[in-house]
């Protein structure tokens, strides 16, 4: 018998390849809590930090959630929702800005 | 023959329900995502105040507990790659310890909200402790969620529901438990971070 997902066989997720990705998720911690000590100035911090966080969480949906090893649409349905939250977040910060002082 | 017509094949109802798990997945994103516009909103409006507010959150407890979740989404991984093998002995372990991180992050929270609570901060003290508390309370409450689901799936793999042919509800509270995972990692920085 062959098991639910035939293509799951192909990437067998060892114990040591998710090891490695813990390793590096640790690293990618530590990185983030060290360079929140600097003052880079501006927007740079937060650029730096949301950075950071985005490859973190890009690494765990791609390996310990097999983003990496899923069909097209599993992936749509991974991508859009973010799409959603960008206006969510744009559209808050456009309308906000935008106002003209003299309506306050 | 119309009885069998209903039933879906195992492989479908795998994808399926791995693919409605995705989709609940995007409704947490965007739960999420409206206190993650309102703290954009609101960190724009006053950096100043949410610089100093920030300095009051212990940068070690959030960091340990960021480690403590991290290392939960590793032995939830292993517990799903051993329920793929039919290794009912690992899974029980793996999810075992993935429980007792839960716990420990809770608890480190406790401590935490305890002692905003003795220094008079509270969440209406400013927007900024506003956030912190509904954005990380959001998010606890998702551990505590998480703590049942893997508990059930802990039970469930004890009675030998599972096998290496049927594992799908682990996968899933995987993918969830991962999802958990990932806010926090936003989260940290957002809130104990702010450079």
């Amino acid at each position: 018998m062959s098991s639910q997902n035939p293509e799951h066989e192909e990437h067998s997720h060892g114990t040591k390849s998710y090891v490695v990705v813990w390793v590096s998720l640790m690293f990618l911690t530590g990185l983030t809590v060290w360079s929140a000590q600097k003052n880079l100035g501006g927007y740079l911090n937060i650029t730096v930090a949301m950075f950071i966080a985005s490859v973190k969480a890009g690494i765990v949906a791609l390996y310990f959630m097999h983003l990496k090893f899923e069909d097209r649409l599993t992936w749509i349905y991974a991508i859009y929702p973010l799409f959603l939250l960008l206006l969510l977040i744009g559209a808050t910060l456009m309308e906000n800005f935008s106002r003209i002082p003299a309506v306050n | 023959m119309s009885e069998t017509a209903h039933e879906l094949s195992p492989v479908t109802e795998y994808q399926s329900s791995k693919l409605g798990m995705w989709l609940f997945l995007g409704t947490e994103v965007l739960l999420f995502g409206g206190l993650f516009a309102a703290y954009a909103l609101f960190r724009a409006k006053f950096p100043v105040l949410f610089y100093e507010q920030h300095l009051k959150l212990d940068v070690t407890l959030g960091a340990v507990n960021t480690v403590v979740l991290i290392f939960s989404s590793l032995t939830m991984a292993l517990a799903v790659a051993a329920s793929k093998k039919g290794d009912t002995r690992k899974v029980l372990i793996f999810i075992g310890i993935t429980i007792l991180c839960a716990f420990v992050f809770g608890i480190n929270k406790y401590f935490e909200y305890g002692a905003k609570f003795s220094h008079h901060i509270y969440p209406d003290t400013n927007i900024f402790f506003a956030l912190y508390f509904l954005m990380t309370g959001l998010h606890m409450i998702h551990v505590f969620v998480g703590i049942v689901l893997l508990a059930v799936l802990f039970v469930l793999t004890k009675r030998g529901v599972f096998t290496s042919e049927y594992n799908t509800p682990i996968e899933l509270g995987g993918l969830y438990w991962h999802l958990v995972d990932l806010i926090w990692i936003y989260l940290f920085p957002l809130l104990y971070l702010i450079g």
